[in-house]
């Protein structure tokens, strides 16, 4: 799915068909690796059928029964998907986690750019780069606790703050308004780090030629950004875009231990309603059918972001 | 998550080292002051960055020191307020409950160890399980030539598009039809043999082996299973190591699974005994020293992993693969 530097590599390890010339000594009956590789697939191949392959096929089974988990599933066709037209919570839910992802990733895209940037020109440092991705590898649930207190209306740290320069304290996470937005700024926090190291790879593999040149032109440090960096990163970020968007959308923990989908549903997101109802209400025909929609949504985005930036690709380069 | 293969990124400086200096210090004569005044601002900012990206890691830290108490008093006190040791004692139950109650604690038992030793069960049998047998898979894939491969590769790689979601509610069921509801394989079973990614991941570094080493294991009359185990795993160690460090995290901070599978007080793991904390702490006064406390434990583990190991995970993030 992803565009990875394995193409020539991959094709001279390849070429199932190519080896008479290769092997005269007859030593080797090459079909005879399909047995070994048999064996070498087996344990991944089972896990592969049963927690993935199986599950998918039954997930789409199920969106098409209602089902309760304590009774079989009983066909009902298209029920389940007419009845999601004219969920208003479903509406709802789709349009609190589409303004989630545009807040959450709008926000750490910019930032996670300019870091880039800013670590390329400054500091190769381990210690840098070491510091901005720690909060990546720290859970979810953590970083939503750390940050619940720190937000808390009556002790946390913000609000503290924000009374000392003569703002009012904020109830974020109380605040329909708030919520959403607070949310999505602690998942950039969480992701900005990480994301920002993507692009920093990018970076590297831009030419400093390409630099010198347009230094040479007398390009200023905007220009050179504008005219050079930007266009010429244009793959990579599509490719950072489309895993940060898929993984965005999937936004579920960081609402769990806060929220729980209120104040008055400005929370509830996709995953959460989905969650609600196969596990709180065991409705869970219905729940599979809301996942086969999001499924369906995001291999679209994704296809559709591979495809623009596709286009955009040979008229960069 | 995600990560590379390749050792690009750790290459680069050496390289830019060599190529670009002398380059870019003959560019930068002519107009030495505007950069440098460039570099002071943009270091400000980078501290402004590190600041924000750091300070929640100590606040944390210290609010665990702090006594509930004295929180509420001082909470502009950029110190411990009221240094104490209670907030772990209550963590790990090691409090009785008038006492719990009495330093602002909630009500109900807590066992960290427990999750603890939950959590690291888990994150063990899952990092274990998966790098092992992707790492046969990736063999399968890079390696041995076979009808069918690329395809057979390309199917598992489309895992990789799957939302958790829409494979939970039914693997969810499969659990539950298996009777594995709150046990250890049920928890650890789904992604015990394989994850796209992890198969992907190893098999780049496979390719990259060159074949004469294999062969010449093999003429010396090693077996394929010989070859992979004494050949390709030790040339592999760093990348498998890698992989198996980011498995690792990953299996910790999971969420979503085990909040499914494994609700019950023996298999529960350090994120979902965290929400159940948080949602159990009463509504007025939270115990905030605790819940730090409690998030403190959770998170020490990973960190210690990563100042560790830290150069190796910086090095792996770029664009040979992504999750």
């Amino acid at each position: 799915m992803t565009a990875l530097p394995a193409g020539p590599r991959a094709r001279r390890g390849g070429r199932p068909g190519g080896r008479p010339a290769r092997r005269p000594d007859g030593e080797g009956p090459r079909r005879g690796d399909l047995r070994a590789a048999l064996v070498f697939l087996l344990p991944a191949t089972i896990g592969f059928v049963v927690f993935y392959l199986v599950p998918a096929v039954r997930g789409a089974w199920f969106s098409l029964t209602d089902y309760s988990v304590l009774a079989p599933p009983r066909f009902v066709g298209l029920e389940n998907y007419d009845r999601l037209v004219h969920d208003p919570l479903f509406w709802n839910a789709m349009g609190v986690t589409a303004t989630y992802v545009v807040i959450n990733i709008g926000l750490q895209t910019v930032v996670a750019i300019g870091l880039a940037v800013l670590m390329q020109r400054l500091t190769r440092s381990v210690l840098v780069r070491g510091a901005v991705l720690l909060p990546y590898f720290v859970a979810n649930v953590v970083v939503a606790l750390v940050w619940f207190f720190m937000l808390d209306y009556q002790m946390g740290v913000v609000n503290v703050l924000l009374q000392k320069v003569g703002v009012d304290p904020q109830a974020f996470f109380g605040d329909p308004t708030l919520a959403l937005p607070t949310i999505a700024l602690i998942n950039v926090w969480r992701h900005m780090g990480y994301t920002a190291l993507l692009i920093f790879a990018g970076l590297q593999a831009i030419s400093p030629q390409v630099y010198e040149a347009a230094e040479l032109d007398g390009a200023g440090a905007w220009r050179q950004f504008r005219s050079v960096t930007l266009p010429l990163l244009r793959p990579v970020l599509a490719l950072v875009l489309v895993v940060t968007i898929t993984g965005s959308f999937q936004i579920f923990d960081t609402v769990a231990v806060t929220t729980a989908g209120g104040p008055i549903d400005a929370t509830r997101v996709i995953y959460l309603y989905i969650y609600d109802l196969a596990f709180g209400q065991l409705d869970f025909g219905y729940a599979s059918a809301l996942s086969v929609v999001l499924f369906v949504v995001l291999l679209g985005i994704a296809l559709l972001q591979l495809r623009l930036t596709r286009a955009n690709e040979s008229d960069a380069s | 998550m995600s990560t590379t293969t390749s050792t690009l990124p750790a290459r680069v400086p050496g390289r830019r080292a060599g190529a670009q200096r002398p380059a870019s210090a003959a560019a930068r004569g002519p107009r030495s002051r505007r950069p440098r005044a460039g570099r002071v601002l943009g270091w400000l900012v980078m501290a402004v960055v590190l600041l924000v990206t750091l300070f929640p890691f100590y606040w944390m830290l210290r609010t665990a020191f702090s006594t509930n108490a004295e929180l509420a008093a001082q909470a502009d006190n950029l110190g411990p307020a009221g240094f104490t040791l209670d907030a772990f004692r209550r963590v790990f139950g090691l409090t009785t409950l008038e006492e719990s109650l009495a330093q602002g604690g909630a009500g109900g038992r807590i066992n960290f160890w427990l999750y603890l030793r939950n959590s690291v069960v888990v994150a063990t049998a899952t990092t274990v399980g998966q790098v092992f047998f992707s790492a046969m898979a990736a063999y399968a894939f890079a390696r041995l030539r076979w009808r069918g491969r690329d395809t057979t590769f390309a199917v598992f790689l489309s895992a990789l598009m799957v939302p958790g979601i829409f494979t939970a509610i039914p693997n969810f069921v499969l659990i539950k039809e298996l009777g594995l509801l709150n046990t250890f394989p049920g928890l650890v079973l789904p992604t015990f043999f394989m994850t796209p990614f992890a198969v992907f991941f190893l098999r780049q570094f496979f390719l990259g082996i060159p074949r004469e080493v294999e062969e010449a294991a093999m003429i010396d009359g090693a077996g394929r299973a010989r070859t992979f185990l004494r050949v390709i795993l030790p040339m592999s160690a760093a990348p498998i190591t890698t992989l198996a460090v980011l498995t690792y995290i990953q299996a910790w901070n999971e969420y979503f699974w085990p909040l499914l599978v494994g609700q019950s007080d023996d298999v529960r793991v350090l994120t979902v005994a965290l929400g159940i904390f948080r949602s159990q702490t009463p509504q007025g006064s939270p115990d905030w020293a605790g819940l730090m406390a409690a998030t403190l434990v959770a998170a020490l583990p990973i960190v210690l992993l990563f100042l560790a190991l830290g150069r190796r995970i910086v090095n792996s993030i770029g664009f040979s693969g992504i999750k």
